[in-house]
This record gives C-alpha cells, sequence and structure tokens, in this order.
C-alpha cells in the first residue's frame, strides 16, 4: 500500500438488508489533500463515511489508514486512528459552553480554563473565530460548526470528514471555512468533503471521487475537469422506466404561489422567494438536493407552517393563514412521506378503517363515528390499491412499508381532492408498488387535478412528471418541459450551476391566463406585505 | 418565631432528600415519579435495620451506640431506596417503559410495600429511645440562644441532607461526572456519540438519587416525628412536596436547600397561625404548590435555558440504529 495515503478504501461493500449500499468501493485520500466525495442523494457517501468514522462496519473489505489495516469498530476506534467527523446535524449540547461541549466525554482531568485556552489556541492557529464561554444556544449556525471541527481537532484528528459543511452556510462563511481548510492542508491533514455544490468541489478540492448509486464511479484531479463531466459521472446516462405521461388538456391554475418565502425551523431560509403555479391536469415536479426546502413548502401550502412572505391563491383565493382544515375542505391534499415513512399523516397503531376516519369524521351526523361506512372505503382501498393486509382492522404500523404508503395516498386521493401535494409517495416502494402509484397519480391527473409531486429519482420525474421545478437552496432554479430536458440539465440546476431564471426575460413561475389580474395581483402582494409588518411591529 | 424557624428546617430536611435525589435522577434525563413510593421503602427499610439493630446490640458507650444507629439507619434506607431506583431503572432504562407510568406504579407499590414492612416486621419498642439518639444534637447548642436552636440544634441527618445538596451542587457544576451526566440528561445522543456509556450514568444517577431520597423517608419518622408511625400516605404526600420542589428550585441542588426551608414554612405555617379555620389551614397547605406553579409560569415565560428542565427529560434514549 503506497505510504502517501492517509486512508484507502479496498473492496468495501455495505448493505442494509437488500439495498446495497456501498458496492466494492475502491479509491484512496492522499495526507495532506482535499477530496470532494460528490454523488446524488442515496449514492452512499454518507454510509461510507459512517465506517470510516466508525458508525457503521463494512460487510466486506478493508479500510487502511497510513497504510496499515485499521478495523474501526465504533466512534472510539475512530478516534484512536484520528479521524473525526463533523455531521451534518451538529451533535452538540445546547446548555453547554463551547468548550465544555469540546471536553465532553474526554478522559481527561477536568479543568475548564486549560479548555478555554487551548480552544482559543486552536482557534488561532487555523483562522477560527470562537468564543470558548459562548452558550451554543446563543451560537450562529456557523458558529456551532466551528464548535464541531474544533471538537474534532482538540481530540487530535489528523484525518477529517466533513458532511456536506456548506448547506448551512451564507457565502461568506463559506468563503472563511474554506480559508480555514487550506489552512488545515497545509497543516498535512487530510480532509474529506461531501457536498452537492459542483461550484465548491471545483474551488476547494484538490481531487474528487464520485459515487452513483452505491457504486464508485471514478476519482479526477479538480484541475483536469469542469462542471459539465462531473455531473455527467454523478447522474450517468438516462434510464428509460416506461413510465406513462398522460396528455390531458391542461387547465386554468388551480394553485398560483408568487413570491413565496419560509423559514426552517431553525430560522434559517427554507424557501426563497419562490414563483410557480399548478394548472389542473398537470403534474408538475420539484427536483432538489434533500433538504432544499420541500418539506417547508409542503407544510407551507398545507397550511402548517407560517410563511414569511408572499401569496398563495388557490382559484383566486388567496389561502394563506386559514387553518389546514380549511385548506383541506377547499380540496387541496397534502401527503407527506418522510425518511421514517410513518411519521406524518397516519396514526400507526390505527387501523386502516380507523385512518380513513381520520379525515372524514367531521363530515359524521350524530355524536357517534360511523365506522360502517368506513371501513366499505376501507375494503374499496384494500382491493383497488392490492393492499396486502390481514383486515380492515389490523394497525397500520403491522403493514409493510409500501402497503403503508399505499393507504396514505390512497386516502388522499379518496378525499377527492383538486390540488394534490405529494412528497416521495414512493420512498422506499419496490418497483410494482411504485407503478401502482404512479397510476393512481395519472388517474387523478386525467380527472383534471393538479398535482405537485416532490421526489428524488430523476428519471422518474422526467418520466411522469409534465414540467420539473428544480429548487436549489430555496431558490428557484427554474421551470422546465420534463420532455425537452436532460438530467445533466436538472443536475447543473440541483447544485446551483445553472439558474435560467437569470437568463431569460421571461417572467418565471407566473401564469398568463392567472385567474387574476395583475391589479389584483398587486392588490394581495400589498396586503400580504402589509400584514407581515404588522406582525413585525 | 425562633421555633417557627427551626421546625421549618427540620420539616424541610425531608423535602430536601426527596428533591436532591429526584434532581440528580432528571439531570439524567428521567422524571422519576415514584420518588414518594421510594421514600416509604426508605423509610421501612431504615426502621427494619434499626428495629433489628435496638433489639439485639448492646453497647454501653453512648456515642458508638449513636454512631452505628446512624450508620444503620443510613444503610437501611438507602438499600431499600436504591432497590426502588433498580425496579425504575431498570424498567424505564432498560426496557425503555413510559416513565410517567412506571413512576406512578412505583409510588403505589412502594407506599403498600412501606406499610406492609412497617406493620409486620418492623418491631417499634425501642424507637423513642432510637428516635431521642437520632435527634441527639450538639452538645453546646444550648449555650448559644436562637442561634444555637435555628442551625445547631437539630439531629444529624439535618446535616447529612445540607451535605449532600451541597456535594450534588457541586458535582453537578464543577466535576467531568457531572458535566457528562447532564449531557446524557440534554442530548444522550450526542453524549453517546462522545464515548459516555449513556446506560451507566442512567443508572448510576438513578440509584443513588433514589438511595438518598430513601433517606429522607427514614429522617421524617425516627428523627421529625420521634419514632412513631401511622400509615404511608403522610410520606407519599411530602413526596409529592419534593417533586414539586424540583421544579420550584429550576433543578438546582444549592437552590434547593433554601427552596427546602421555604416549602417546609409553609408548610407547617397553619400549626403557628392562631385563630385559623380548618378550611383555611388546607389552603396554607396548598401554597407549596401554588408558588411553584408560579415559578414554572415565571421561568417559561422567561424562557432562559438555564432555568429550564433537562431537554431530553422523560424521553427514552434508544440508539439510533438502522
Amino acid at each position: 500500500m503506497e505510504k502517501n495515503f492517509a486512508v484507502v478504501f479496498q473492496n468495501i461493500t455495505k448493505r442494509f438488508g437488500q439495498v446495497v449500499a456501498n458496492n466494492n468501493i475502491n479509491f484512496g485520500v492522499k495526507k495532506g489533500e482535499i477530496l470532494s466525495l460528490l454523488g446524488e442523494n442515496g449514492s452512499g457517501k454518507t454510509t461510507l463515511m459512517n465506517m470510516l468514522s466508525g458508525i457503521y462496519f463494512p460487510d466486506d473489505g478493508k479500510i487502511f489508514i497510513n497504510g496499515e489495516e485499521a478495523l474501526i469498530a465504533s466512534p472510539i476506534d475512530a478516534f484512536k486512528y484520528k479521524i473525526g467527523m463533523i455531521h451534518q446535524h451538529f451533535k452538540l449540547v445546547d446548555i453547554f459552553t463551547a468548550s465544555q461541549n469540546v471536553v465532553l466525554g474526554l478522559k481527561e482531568k477536568y479543568n475548564l480554563k486549560s479548555v478555554d485556552t487551548r480552544v482559543a489556541e486552536i482557534a488561532d492557529r487555523y483562522g477560527f473565530e470562537i468564543d470558548p464561554k459562548k452558550k451554543i444556544y446563543d451560537m450562529s449556525v456557523s458558529e456551532k460548526q466551528t464548535v464541531e471541527i474544533i471538537k474534532v481537532l482538540y481530540r487530535g484528528a489528523d484525518i477529517l470528514i466533513l458532511d456536506e459543511p456548506t448547506a448551512v452556510l451564507t457565502p461568506q462563511e463559506t468563503q472563511k471555512l474554506f480559508a480555514v481548510l487550506r489552512k488545515m492542508r497545509a497543516d498535512g491533514k487530510s480532509i474529506i468533503i461531501i457536498t452537492h455544490k459542483l461550484n465548491e468541489v471545483m474551488e476547494i478540492s484538490d481531487r474528487v471521487a464520485i459515487l452513483r448509486k452505491g457504486e464508485y464511479i471514478t476519482t479526477v484531479d479538480t484541475s483536469a475537469t469542469n462542471e459539465k463531466e462531473l455531473t455527467e459521472y454523478m447522474v450517468g446516462k438516462k434510464v428509460d422506466l416506461k413510465i406513462e405521461r398522460v396528455a390531458t388538456d391542461f387547465d386554468r391554475p388551480l394553485l398560483e404561489i408568487r413570491n413565496l418565502t419560509i423559514d426552517k425551523d431553525d430560522g434559517s431560509r427554507a424557501i426563497d422567494d419562490v414563483d410557480f403555479y399548478i394548472r389542473g391536469g398537470e403534474i408538475l415536479g420539484v427536483a432538489g438536493i434533500a433538504g432544499c426546502g420541500q418539506k417547508e413548502l409542503c407544510e407551507a401550502i398545507a397550511g402548517l407552517r407560517p410563511i414569511k412572505r408572499g401569496n398563495i391563491m388557490h382559484m383566486g383565493e388567496d389561502i394563506v393563514g386559514l387553518s389546514s382544515k380549511e385548506i383541506i375542505e377547499k380540496g387541496i391534499s397534502m401527503s407527506f412521506i418522510p425518511e421514517d415513512r410513518l411519521g406524518m399523516g397516519l396514526a400507526p397503531s390505527f387501523s386502516i378503517t380507523d385512518n380513513m376516519m381520520l379525515k372524514t369524521y367531521r363530515d359524521n351526523k350524530g355524536i357517534f363515528v360511523d365506522r360502517e361506512s368506513a371501513r366499505k372505503r376501507a375494503q374499496a382501498l384494500i382491493e383497488k390499491l392490492d393492499i396486502v393486509t390481514p383486515s380492515t382492522e389490523t394497525p397500520v404500523r403491522r403493514l409493510s412499508g409500501g402497503n403503508v404508503q399505499k393507504v396514505l395516498v390512497g386516502r388522499e386521493v379518496e378525499s377527492n381532492p383538486n390540488v394534490i401535494i405529494t412528497a416521495y409517495p414512493v420512498r422506499g416502494l419496490d418497483i410494482n408498488s411504485s407503478y401502482l402509484i404512479y397510476d393512481i397519480l395519472n388517474e387523478q391527473k386525467k380527472k383534471g387535478t393538479g398535482i405537485l409531486f416532490i421526489g428524488e429519482d430523476l428519471d422518474v420525474m422526467l418520466a411522469l412528471c409534465d414540467k420539473i421545478m428544480v429548487l436549489c437552496h430555496g431558490k428557484n432554479m427554474g421551470i422546465v418541459h420534463a420532455a425537452k430536458v436532460t438530467k445533466e440539465d436538472l443536475g447543473l440546476m440541483m447544485t446551483g450551476s445553472r439558474d435560467l431564471t437569470e437568463r431569460t426575460d421571461k417572467e418565471y413561475g407566473k401564469a398568463k391566463d392567472s385567474n387574476l389580474t395583475e391589479e389584483e395581483w398587486q392588490a394581495a402582494e400589498r396586503s400580504a406585505e402589509e400584514e407581515g409588518e404588522n406582525e413585525r411591529n | 418565631m425562633i421555633t417557627f424557624i427551626t421546625s421549618a428546617i427540620s420539616i424541610g430536611m425531608v423535602f430536601l432528600y426527596g428533591c436532591v435525589g429526584e434532581i440528580l435522577t432528571e439531570k439524567a434525563g428521567h422524571l422519576n415519579l415514584g420518588i414518594p413510593g421510594i421514600m416509604c421503602m426508605g423509610t421501612a427499610g431504615g426502621c427494619l435495620f434499626i428495629s433489628w439493630y435496638m433489639n439485639s446490640v448492646t453497647i454501653s458507650n453512648t456515642f458508638f451506640l449513636w454512631l452505628f444507629l446512624v450508620l444503620v439507619a443510613i444503610l437501611g434506607a438507602a438499600l431499600f431506596g436504591a432497590l426502588g431506583g433498580l425496579i425504575y431503572s431498570f424498567l424505564t432504562v432498560t426496557l425503555k417503559s413510559n416513565q410517567n407510568i412506571t413512576g406512578l406504579a412505583l409510588t403505589i407499590f412502594g407506599a403498600g410495600f412501606g406499610q406492609f414492612i412497617m406493620d409486620q416486621y418492623v418491631n417499634r419498642i425501642k424507637f423513642s429511645q432510637a428516635s431521642v439518639l437520632i435527634k441527639s444534637s450538639l452538645p453546646f447548642a444550648d449555650n448559644l440562644g436562637w442561634f444555637g436552636e435555628i442551625f445547631l440544634s437539630h439531629g444529624i441527618f439535618v446535616y447529612l441532607a445540607i451535605a449532600i445538596a451541597i456535594v450534588a451542587a457541586v458535582l453537578l457544576k464543577k466535576t467531568a461526572v457531572g458535566l457528562n451526566l447532564r449531557a446524557v440528561g440534554e442530548n444522550p445522543a450526542t453524549a453517546d456519540a462522545e464515548g459516555i456509556n449513556v446506560t451507566k450514568y442512567k443508572y448510576g444517577a438513578i440509584l443513588t438519587g433514589s438511595a438518598i431520597a430513601g433517606l429522607g423517608g427514614v429522617y421524617y419518622i425516627m428523627d421529625y416525628i420521634g419514632g412513631s408511625w401511622e400509615n404511608s400516605s403522610t410520606i407519599e404526600g411530602l413526596g409529592w412536596l419534593a417533586i414539586a420542589l424540583v421544579i420550584f428550585t429550576m433543578w438546582k441542588p444549592d437552590l434547593s436547600i433554601i427552596g427546602s426551608i421555604i416549602f417546609g414554612a409553609l408548610y407547617i405555617a397553619s400549626n403557628y397561625i392562631i385563630g385559623i379555620s380548618f378550611a383555611q389551614m388546607k389552603l396554607l397547605k396548598l401554597l407549596p404548590y401554588v408558588i411553584t406553579v408560579i415559578v414554572l409560569i415565571v421561568t417559561s415565560i422567561i424562557g432562559k435555558k438555564e432555568t429550564q428542565p433537562p431537554a431530553s427529560l422523560g424521553v427514552n434514549y434508544f440508539r439510533e440504529d438502522r
């Protein structure tokens, strides 16, 4: 094994049940270099890095650290090999100071003063700005990230892994971070940085390793490549999925959204000044890297999350500020499949019948709920969607993931909505179940329903959707016709390398045959702004 | 007035034992509503050991008789208290059952268990003698006027309670163990990632806390009411006040020394006000709960993170695994 490599992965394979997250990965990280690990969502980057930091253990293959084979079975082993990972979600205790977090769990004499000094020393050496005595809850996101990095350096790490460190930073903060990373490189440390943003890959890294769907593709020198080539490596060639795109006559816009701005829970921007509209009989896809504001967009439309600014018009009526119940009554249905798949929309210990009633119990007459008709509807749903369940009374949590999703999507469709917002409806489903869901959506589309489809797989979106809106860090990168666009184009837009909204004079996301006249829009915008100001005062 | 303050301190220490025990438990992220039951178990354990000791040992030297009596009482109460804590931690830490339900069940169990042991196995013939011994104060307390009476006239268990509270405060604030324990209660996933053994810390804190709470029970019987016994319900009631005191003192053991005396004063105030009706007396006894609610409202409005309960309080920790 070559001596100048800090880390070498040899034939690394990791499976989760049937899913192969990493298949036969082979590449190395040199000492004193910054290596970018590039890949789409679900390409296995984080899994691979979790094996390096001891969270997972590979099923097959070897990891070499500084030329010697290493067994990394726990995060403590990773410390021993001087490997430190800065996770996307910070692992910090809110009510502790920076120093207290740094020293947490260490078996050294507990003396906060000396920790303060050493934290300040590390900060000086690499050009961080940090107050060791500041509490975490008073810190900005970038300060928290600094604490995480110092924590790793304090433990003497020589190999640093950063999982999407710039996703939460402003451009200025990103530049500061890059300056720090360059100083660490000069200090001889090896840095692996996971990122989706191609411009940052080009700027910071010496080499780029690319993964796609769990497979290692190649490693290239950054100086010898360009963004277009990297995108091709990353997304691969287009796959023909034979999903039917039903042709329909588009109706007038059902849902029109302008200047929409939403904040995340932590106060950072989720959706930034986005315009778009959905017509009846149309599927509008939303593509974007995970966490680009998709969840917040769904919640805002469904009335579950307050918006900062903008208008959401449903058939010409403003629905901002209405309760979720009123929005459902207007015929807008939202189904969001979160990563754990049971988290939203269904009550896990309720039966299918009970879950059907969750949305309709208000229509009941009398004081008792009408289980009989709900059971009939549940039975009809089971037959129609081929849901595998012992009975209508089996708790939903005992069904398999695919069947749970069929229940959720089926129930939403059953309430006869005119707008369907659906996020990741095929998440984790096998091919057949996925096609069943596509069929349900296409059937609704034929009925004239407007559908907002938030998805992960670009191939599916290219085949299923009529138009695709691309989000990059909450900003609309442009809305394109799915039949006329390539995967590479979408990839470039998702990573922020291409912004169509800047290039044309065309007004993006504003329907010509809007339900409202320009004057009415202006009035609506004004009243929305006044309301916002009143709230601020 | 001096008697009032002295008695307020006396009864307050019952709350202090329960409160410091509960604080340690809650700092590990576990809301132990079984504390009232654990205090009953501690009572039973302490009294059981005292009963064996008083009826079998003959020591003529008063000092050694006193010393071993105190040690035996502490041992019994701590042991039985920790036993309650063991039941609680096995259920909530290892089996990850619901903390509230487990705690309430433990309180019901502990009260019954305490009653059973006290009625069946504890021989209280020599309890008044033992109580006099346990209560015995510093020899020079009588000569120092009001100062002596308020601060020096108590039995050893009063000073032990205050010492435990101070040690707990220093432990939480100034040591690595305290830092790790607080991290476990705030964010167990982070603690786990830093190589802290979360399960070990939780068991340690719950068992220690329960042992301390157990001491409160035996102190009440042997010192405060002088060795007499009716039933578990009084101690159970005091246990609930101890839990309220945790909220009142905002999870700070040092503050809880003062808090316990305030609670003690409110608890006995009705006995010292002349011409009070029965209804008014009951209303006065409600005051500790009322001021606890007020403190909750005020700290919630201020919203300062340091005065809030540990972030993961009441939430069992499941290590993330796929």
